[in-house]
């Protein structure tokens, strides 16, 4: 099977936020592979063991991404790509990225593409389905289970708590959602191997694609921090007037009961 | 200048999603003196919901009935709504982003090669520019955004945009469109409901959160017990769900659902950043933690420190006893 992950390289969801010329400070945070993504990676991999083939893990992005597409690579992936726009694109959004994508896979022998069903920081949640759309693939989201025989694709996925049970066939784009597997950590000797394994890097020319292809269909034109909460009200006495005190509280001060 | 506004309708366990009444408020922002225009889809016996829509402010709807839409699958809904939307070339589009919303809407922006603004929480109209806010990174932060062609197409957040009151006065055109569907390229073959009173997370009002305080499967009985005196949703931490105790669909935070409910109570939750990320944009947070130095109580209105399975079962007869006496 040729099977493609779309990774993105997150914040840290440790980090804390800072906000400076109505942009989010980058420089000095942590990054990980999208959480949702990991369980995209190990999926590919777990099918692979069953029915062979090629894991291709990619991403758009900017230099420091490349660490995690070696994170993925040492996890068992086979071969990355870094679609690596810090040079050339200011602005991007979903839009953008789709048509990058889009670019990258014209032509490309797909079977299966595994994406996390959101992004932990902008979590517009729209590459995965659009770039389907663009493939002229079925997209299949928030997938808790796959199965694949010959063409024939079972997949279970959350619907807000319930389960579907979908069937479709390859090839296929869907987006991962937790309970799919445990992802991996990455072994030693996978860490070892990861650095001898093709990681490409390529530019949007080298997809044929100017700045005016991909120019985004929404602009950001202001970041900010909500307001910090305040440690509030800590109820004293007994617990038995402290549970009449707090229902008061929260019909007459609150008034949400 | 008036708009044309299309407010996609969403149909669950029997009634129009509030959320879908909060999209017809956020399309009463975008109209202007201009129209709003309901759709729904599903198999039969539609106008009902039209009916609805009309109620909370939609000046006209279209209802597409066929066998082929009695459970949502994208390729069913994409074909007809497209039909729609190039019947009426609407200038702005509106859906909850709600697990319908989050899989049809990407679809149909791609096919209408329009960009599309998904989870906002609220819509402003600044001058000339209608800007639209959204969480990012969870709710650590926002990003106020805008549409850099005209067409306009968002999904909003349950909970935050206030629906207009419902007024059975009203009246409106409610027509039959008729949708030929083709090539479904995926199947439905059954929806296993796991979720008992079918409310979800996302929409709840209130919701009453356990995290590894509660210790074991057993001890989120008390918890369900509050939300069902309080008419809210059960969610969890990471920890509760990662120790087993309940399922991955009620894990609330940065990986997990973020939400937004009037009144969030959080038993047995230390409140690590990742869970805080996902809930501290609720309205009203009641903490309730053994340990007096919990994270949570630094981002809760009212906190008790004792122990939860003291103090819950507590709180529902409390509430119980004052229902009795109302």
């Amino acid at each position: 099977m040729n099977i493609f992950v779309l990774m993105k390289s997150t914040f840290d969801t440790e980090e804390k936020i800072v906000i400076h010329n109505n942009k989010i400070e980058e420089d000095g945070a942590e990054f990980i592979i999208n959480p949702y993504d990991e369980y995209a990676i190990e999926e590919a991999i777990n099918q692979r063991e069953l029915h062979g083939g090629e894991i291709t893990v990619v991403t758009v992005g900017t230099d420091q991404a490349e660490k995690q597409l070696r994170t993925a690579l040492a996890m068992g992936a086979d071969k990355a790509v870094l679609i690596n726009i810090e040079d050339d694109l200011e602005d991007t959004d979903p839009f953008t990225t789709t048509k990058i994508l889009e670019t990258y896979f014209t032509n490309k022998q797909i079977d299966l593409i595994l994406a996390g069903n959101v992004a932990i920081d902008k979590a517009s949640g729209q590459v995965g389905p659009r770039l389907a759309d663009r493939l002229g693939i079925p997209c299949i989201t928030t997938i808790t289970k796959i199965a694949v025989e010959d063409k024939a694709v079972k997949i279970e996925r959350d619907v807000e708590g319930d389960t579907e049970l979908v069937e479709t066939t390859l090839p296929v784009l869907v987006t991962c959602q937790q309970g799919l597997n445990e992802p991996r950590y990455p072994s030693l000797p996978g860490i070892m191997k990861a650095k001898k394994k093709p990681l490409e890097e390529i530019e949007i020319d080298d997809l044929e694609l100017d700045e005016e292809d991909v120019l985004p269909k929404t602009k950001t034109i202001e970041v900010f921090l909500p307001p910090e909460r305040q440690a509030g009200k800590i109820l004293e006495g007994e617990i038995d007037e402290q549970v009449k005190e707090l229902i008061s509280l929260l019909s007459d001060e609150a008034r949400v009961l | 200048m008036g708009k044309k506004v299309l407010v996609i309708g969403e149909i669950r366990e029997g009634s129009l999603r509030h959320v879908s009444f909060e999209a017809i408020a956020a399309a009463k922002t975008l109209a202007g003196d201009g129209e709003i225009l309901g759709v729904i889809c599903g198999s039969t016996q539609l106008e009902a919901y039209a009916k609805e829509m009309v109620y909370y402010g939609a000046n006209r709807v279209q209802i597409i009935e066929n066998k082929k839409l009695k459970t949502y699958t994208s390729d069913g809904y994409s074909q007809v709504i497209l039909e729609v939307i190039k019947k009426e070339e609407p200038d702005a589009i509106v859906m909850g982003h709600t697990a319908i919303g989050k899989d049809l809407t990407p679809k149909l922006a791609s096919r209408l090669d329009v960009g599309l603004i998904s989870d906002v929480v609220e819509i402003d109209v600044i001058a000339d520019n209608i800007v639209f806010t959204r969480p990012i990174y969870s709710g650590k932060a926002f990003e106020k955004k805008i549409f850099v062609d005209d067409m306009i197409f968002a999904t909003i957040r349950p909970n935050n945009i206030e629906a207009l009151s419902r007024d059975e006065s009203q009246k409106a055109d409610i027509s039959k469109l008729d949708v030929e569907i083709t090539d479904l390229r995926t199947i439905i073959k059954d929806i296993v409901r796991k979720t008992s009173d079918g409310m979800d997370l996302s929409e709840a009002k209130v919701i009453v959160a356990g995290g590894r305080g509660v210790k074991s499967k057993e001890g989120f009985e008390p918890l369900y017990e509050l939300a069902g005196v309080l008419g809210g949703a059960v969610g969890a931490s990471r920890g509760a769900c990662d120790a087993d105790y309940c399922d991955y669909s009620l894990q609330i935070g940065q990986t997990g659902k973020v939400v937004t409910p009037d009144l969030y109570i959080a038993c047995g939750i230390s409140g690590a950043i990742q869970h805080l990320a996902g809930m501290s944009n609720s309205k009203v947070i009641v903490a309730i933690n053994k340990d007096p130095e919990a994270n949570i109580f630094k981002v809760a209105d009212y906190g008790i420190v004792g122990d939860l399975f003291e103090v819950v079962p507590k709180l529902v007869d409390e509430i119980k006893r004052i229902k009795v006496n109302a």
